[in-house]
């Protein structure tokens, strides 16, 4: 079960040249996860989220949502199959000629819901994205945040299995985007629907994601677990991703030498908040001062960064590297520029 | 002034027979037109019914007929006019010339209305797995309520300008008797009469178009 992607590529065919959106990807993604994808803007994700529900058809590969093979279906039983994969957008994408209760009610339309009971589900959907007071305005009337719940509402309405959240929040003031990813974990944790959402920033990773591909240039070129990917990036596009969050940076003034240099020590899991700074004061004989500090939880598990300036002689500096590298838990951090 | 009392009576006339001309032509513009512009702008979707031979096709015929200046397309279609109103002149004679002509022109429109629709709300509906029907129902039509009102003002304005010229068959109107007794009469009084009639007229179309498509709720 939950989504597989076998061999899909896109290419797109453009006047006089091709544009390979999408490199052959096999990915698959468990029922009841959040699986986030990150990438720069043109690095395909957008084309592999809508490959999942067919908005883009595939140029070769197929595509597998709950065991039904997609690519394989007729247009009409792609309809139906569709209202299972519920989509929200960057842009919210509201008919802005209908109230918030009329777009809610269009997709319930779409899937021949039963008459009597539309107005009982409407509202059930209203109270749960927390609208029911704006339920006869329009679109226009609302703030961002809100237009994103109606478009949630709206994706939920005809009990859908997968969630795709193209860019949900980039659109959003920092508040509110918390505000929306917490709402997604709660229908995540509360609806057990598996979530695939791509975006740009790793906060929006960080905060709810359970596990992460990193995109770059058509093809996912990483997979791990969040907690993974921020303590262990593997490739150049995702250490910049998480450096960014960090944001660490060798003070300009210090001047690298043997005798003087900068040491970040990575904490990892519990680690990162046992005392390992007190034993490196009283067992090494050096300068230390501390330039930078911060420990990050990921999904509730904490990873820290310490930046440390040390000095004093060579061989006790390599030493402390010694140590380091031979305590569990700790690890020297690679800054990466 | 005594001559203005004297042509009441043809404009009164010549005003019923624009109407009427008006009237059955803006029905079929509307009624033909507004599956054409849906039909032109589904066909060039590819997320809706994009097909692009036909989307052509569509494009090059309702290109062909706008081309025709109107007094060649009257006398062009002279044949089909007969055959379905049974008849060889008058109002509802010319009125199958003024329905051809304006049907292309609203259905282009109505098309560039719908092109103003953002391509996001298409894709949601698609998305959410409405049908087509339901998409041209709920989503089409609503969103492009204001720029179809707007479309079928202009439309009523342009056969209001190409009636005039129904006159050669015998169609009668105000603009044809502004050109038979202000032009072709040097009747001065006449022919200010039935400019200022036909100004008021349009003035009167386009204030009511603006106020209902502003009346358009929810934009």
């Amino acid at each position: 079960m939950g989504i597989e992607l076998r061999g899909v590529s896109k290419t797109f065919e453009l006047k006089n040249r091709k544009v390979e959106a999408l490199k052959q990807t096999d990915l698959s993604i468990k029922d009841g996860e959040i699986f986030g994808l990150i990438g720069f803007s043109g690095a395909g994700k957008s084309t592999l989220l809508r490959v999942i529900n067919l908005l883009e058809r595939p140029t070769s590969g197929s595509v597998i949502v709950n065991g039904v093979v997609l690519d394989s279906l007729t247009e009409k039983e792609l309809r139906t199959r569709r209202q299972k994969i519920g989509m929200i957008f960057q842009q919210f994408n509201l008919i802005e000629s209908k109230t918030v209760y009329e777009n809610i009610e269009f997709v319930l339309k779409a899937s021949k819901h039963d008459k009597r009971k539309m107005a009982d589900r409407v509202n059930e959907l209203l109270e749960l994205v927390g609208l029911t007071d704006k339920m006869h305005s329009w679109p226009k009337n609302l703030s961002g945040g809100q237009k994103q719940r109606v478009g949630i509402a709206r994706a939920l309405a005809n009990e859908p299995e997968v969630l795709l959240c193209d860019e949900a929040t980039s659109a959003l003031d920092p508040d509110t985007t918390k505000n929306i990813l917490r709402l997604l974990k709660k229908i995540n944790h509360d609806l057990g629907i598996t979530i695939v959402l791509i975006t740009h920033e790793m906060e929006v990773i960080k905060e709810v994601a359970d596990r992460v591909g990193v995109m770059s240039d058509g093809e996912i070129i990483e997979t791990n677990d969040v907690y993974s990917i921020f303590s262990h990036p593997q490739h150049n596009v995702t250490r910049g991703f998480v450096q960014d969050i960090y944001d660490f940076v060798i003070p300009p003034h210090i001047r690298e030498t043997d005798s003087s240099q900068v040491i970040t020590i990575k904490f990892l899991d519990e680690n990162a908040e046992a005392n390992y700074v007190n034993q490196l004061y009283r067992h090494f004989d050096l300068d230390i001062s501390i330039l930078n500090g911060r420990i990050e939880y990921i999904n509730g598990m904490p990873l820290g960064f310490l930046m440390l300036h040390v000095q004093g002689d060579g061989g006790e500096i390599g030493n402390l590297k010694t140590f380091i590298t031979e305590s569990r838990g700790i690890e020297e951090a690679e800054i990466y520029e | 002034m005594s001559r203005l009392t004297e042509i009441l009576p043809l404009l009164y006339r010549a005003l019923l027979e624009t109407t009427l001309m008006v009237s059955i032509s803006i029905f079929f513009a509307v009624l033909i037109g507004l599956p054409l512009g849906i039909l032109l702008y589904m066909t060039s979707n590819p997320l809706l019914f994009g097909m692009k031979p036909l989307n052509a096709f569509l494009g090059a015929l309702t290109n062909v007929i706008r081309s025709f200046p109107f007094i060649i397309l009257i006398v062009a279609i002279m044949p089909l006019a007969t055959w379905l109103t049974n008849s060889s002149h008058g109002p509802v004679f010319a009125s199958v010339a003024l329905s051809i002509a304006s049907i292309p022109l609203f259905a282009r429109l109505a098309e560039t209305s719908f092109n103003g629709i953002g391509k996001g709300v298409i894709e949601a509906s698609i998305a959410g797995g409405a049908s087509l029907f339901l998409i041209i129902t709920d989503v089409l039509i609503p969103e492009a309520k204001r720029g179809i009102t707007q479309a079928i003002t202009l439309t009523i304005i342009s056969v209001v300008a190409f009636s005039a010229t129904a006159g050669v068959v015998g169609g009668g109107g105000i603009g044809d008797l502004a050109i038979r007794y202000g032009y072709y009469r040097y009747d001065t009084v006449t022919m200010v009469a039935t400019v200022v009639v036909l100004i008021i007229i349009v003035q009167l179309i386009q204030i009511i178009g603006d106020f209902l498509s502003h009346r358009q709720e929810g934009r």
